[in-house]
């Protein structure tokens, strides 16, 4: 016998950054008039494109690579509780301590009463999706803690005031000028004279960051990976902060959805190859830190580890879209998007952006709230090919669609259309009619549509396809 | 050979020369071509757009009008992707196992006009005469649905008279999308505005894809911006002599 507990549910509305404060359309519009956002994003996803094409084409086994990737996100999937217990058990033997968090609201608190008990004012931070999803950074601000972005372009999102528009590249929608403007108003102790030049701009931030990594008891991360057989914990990036941010403070607290477990040591075999080949195009990631509860001594003496869910339980009981959990966070799926490619990240509201965005968001939070982002897609399928798990993104984009609340006057089209199209008689006749439509104007240049903006329509033939054949 | 001919709603009543042309090829390569009439819309527009259960009538009558057939050919890639790869999900998700399992047989029969050639008809030499500068855009669905590669490429190489021009970023979206156009219909745009800088930088006078659908937005484009440049449909091409 079974006891039926409800669905599970979706991350919570006032808190997180899963939700826009628009439409996509609407949000799209202001960025395909902003001319240097689509020439900054052209370039950066063109380049990385073409970068990780390069080291992918190197591996001859790349197909099997992705095929193991989705099978083991798949078995992860299958069995996520024993797993989770498993990983929670040894990071507990191994003199970690683990909280559980339902949603955005119990992992804020959590993470804001631990730091606050460590008595810290400021703690730094290694980049990462599952905090800014959680608006965690508020949530320390109004509790009086400064939280501090070490990766540089969190840094500099952070020190603008901004919003991340990339998973990988967040400031990839800012260019030298503006990042020094950035610096020069809100870096502390910032040179005056600082150039725009990106070499002096990466040592403007090395040197402040580095004091704050020496000044700092308290760090808290994201996780990429968490190992069930053994505990051990791991983050991979590229520019050393993470591996600062993780080994210097007295006190480590790792956010980690629940989602990233992975069964045992051997799968980071897989992971690590199809990681970095995807996302930043590397052979292998610069710096990849692992560590497993707390080694006296050496470290972080104290670890703890906030698994949160925050709707991934949602999505893992819907069979046709839980595929989006198997996300590694690569941004393939964005370099290769030509929506994303036009509009950038920020048009997605959440902060997940691109193709993974446009499926994982809406399931997170219920598809009512980012009602939009189904539909912010041209199903071109590039996400699916690029994907290094094999999420099919295209089809959960439909299932998603299928489930999006619809507007009466669509519906009404919508029906008439099935209506008439399911009998070839009428259809016939709407066919015919469809030349009245000439009406309208030449080349429909009249019509309050969209779609004329910049397209004419097809001149209407004098006679269909079938009005010929049965001429013949 | 006995082949069906699966027109689309879309080349029935807008662009019926490349269901035509799909015709006078087949048959001068001599097959039998037979039109059945009950036919009407795959159903994708409804799938995509969020109306699984309005397109399952659709689902239904598509299967059951080429259900008699061993051979189905439809003059586009997209089409096809939506028969092979949603009609059986569609059907599935509505609980009727039995159209699924017959939507998948039917599905598997049903080819895109270049696969119909290349892979069943085993020709890629046609014995067209096309003298322009053509260039070839590959649309989503028949690159990344149904996978044709090629196949179009080695049938227009052997089209005497035509000189094949490659086009740039060609694998990119032209921003059709169905319904996309019409929703997110500024991105859409973007989208094609790149689509039509690339057509128009290979200097070729013809652009042409296997789907009646891209091409139209393509082609609405160049019209709108006067472009010498014309959309002329795969079969069009292949049929011309």
């Amino acid at each position: 016998m079974t006891t039926f507990l409800g669905m599970p549910a979706t991350a919570p509305r006032g808190v997180g950054h899963l939700r826009g404060d628009e439409p996509f359309p609407a949000a799209a519009h202001k960025a395909l008039a902003n001319d240097q956002l689509r020439r900054n994003l052209r370039h950066a996803t063109t380049t990385i494109r073409g970068k990780s094409g390069r080291v992918i084409a190197e591996l001859p086994d790349w197909q099997e690579l992705r095929s193991a990737g989705s099978a083991i996100k798949a078995d992860v999937m299958s069995r996520l509780p024993e797993l989770l217990e498993q990983l929670e058990a040894r990071v507990t033997e191994r003199g970690g301590v683990v909280h559980w968090a339902a949603d955005a609201n119990e992992a804020n608190a959590i993470v804001t009463d631990l730091v606050r008990q460590t008595g810290s004012e400021r703690v730094i931070k290694v980049k990462s999706m599952a905090t800014q999803e959680i608006a965690l950074n508020e949530a320390l601000e109004a509790a009086g803690i400064q939280p501090v972005e070490t990766d540089l372009a969190e840094l500099i999102v952070q020190l603008g005031n901004d919003k991340p528009s990339h998973i990988l590249v967040p400031a990839i929608h800012r260019n030298r000028s503006e990042i020094r403007e950035i610096f020069l108003a809100a870096m502390p102790g910032v040179d005056p004279a600082l150039t725009d030049d990106p070499p002096v701009l990466a040592a403007a931030a090395r040197k402040y960051l580095r004091e704050t990594f020496l000044s700092t008891k308290v760090a808290i991360s994201g996780a990429n990976f968490g190992i069930a057989e053994t505990g051990t914990l791991a983050v991979v990036e590229s520019e050393g902060n993470g591996r600062m941010c993780l080994t210097l403070p007295e006190t480590l607290i790792t956010v980690m959805g629940i989602e990233k477990v992975v069964p045992a040591w051997q799968d980071l075999e897989v992971f690590l190859q199809l990681l970095p080949r995807a996302s930043t195009g590397e052979r292998m990631n610069p710096y990849t830190t692992m560590w497993t509860g707390v080694t006296p001594g050496d470290g972080p003496q104290n670890f703890h580890l906030v698994l949160l869910d925050n709707g991934r339980s949602a999505v893992l009981a819907d069979e046709a879209g839980r595929s989006a959990l198997h996300c590694i966070r690569c941004s393939a799926c964005l370099n290769v998007c030509p929506v994303y490619e036009r509009t950038g990240g920020h048009a997605y509201g959440s902060v997940y952006p691109g193709p993974i965005g446009a499926v994982l968001s809406p399931q997170l939070t219920g598809v009512e709230d980012n009602a939009s982002l189904p539909f912010a897609s041209s199903l071109c399928g590039a996400c699916f090919d690029a994907c290094p798990v094999k999420i099919d993104i295209p089809s959960i984009l439909v299932h998603l669609r299928n489930r999006a609340p619809h507007g009466r006057i669509e519906r009404a089209a919508m029906r008439a259309a099935a209506y008439t199209m399911d009998r070839p008689k009428l259809y016939a006749r709407a066919q015919r009619a469809a030349k009245l439509a000439r009406i309208a104007g030449r080349r429909g240049r009249g019509l309050p549509l969209g779609w004329n903006e910049a397209r004419d329509l097809p001149e209407i033939p004098e006679q269909t396809f079938r009005d010929w054949w049965a001429s013949r | 050979m006995r082949i069906a001919l699966f027109a689309t709603c879309l080349a029935d009543t807008l662009f019926p020369e490349a269901a035509k042309a799909t015709v006078r090829l087949l048959e001068r390569l001599g097959h039998e071509v037979v039109f059945p009439s009950e036919q009407t819309c795959c159903g994708q527009m409804h799938v995509n757009t969020g109306y699984q259960r309005d397109a399952l009538p659709l689902v239904k009558r598509y299967v059951q009008t080429f259900s008699p057939y061993d051979v189905i050919v439809a003059p586009s890639g997209s089409c096809v992707g939506s028969i092979r790869h949603q009609h059986a999900m569609v059907a599935a998700a509505a609980g009727e196992a039995g159209l699924a399992a017959r939507a998948g047989d039917v599905g598997a029969r049903t080819y895109e006009l270049s696969e119909l050639l290349v892979d069943v008809l085993k020709v890629e030499d046609v014995g067209a005469y096309y003298p322009h500068r053509v260039t070839y855009h590959p649309t989503c669905h028949s690159l990344r649905m149904i996978r044709v590669g090629d196949k179009p490429l080695r049938l227009l190489r052997n089209v005497r008279g035509l000189e094949l021009v490659e086009l740039p970023a060609a694998e990119q979206c032209c921003g059709f999308g169905g319904t996309f156009s019409v929703k997110n219909a500024e991105t859409s745009a973007a989208m094609l505005a790149d689509k039509m800088t690339t057509i128009e930088s290979t200097g070729a006078s013809v652009c042409t894809a296997g789907d009646a659908s891209c091409l139209m937005h393509i082609g609405g484009g160049l019209r709108r911006k006067d472009s010498g440049v014309k959309t002329v449909h795969l079969a069009e091409i292949l049929a011309a002599t």
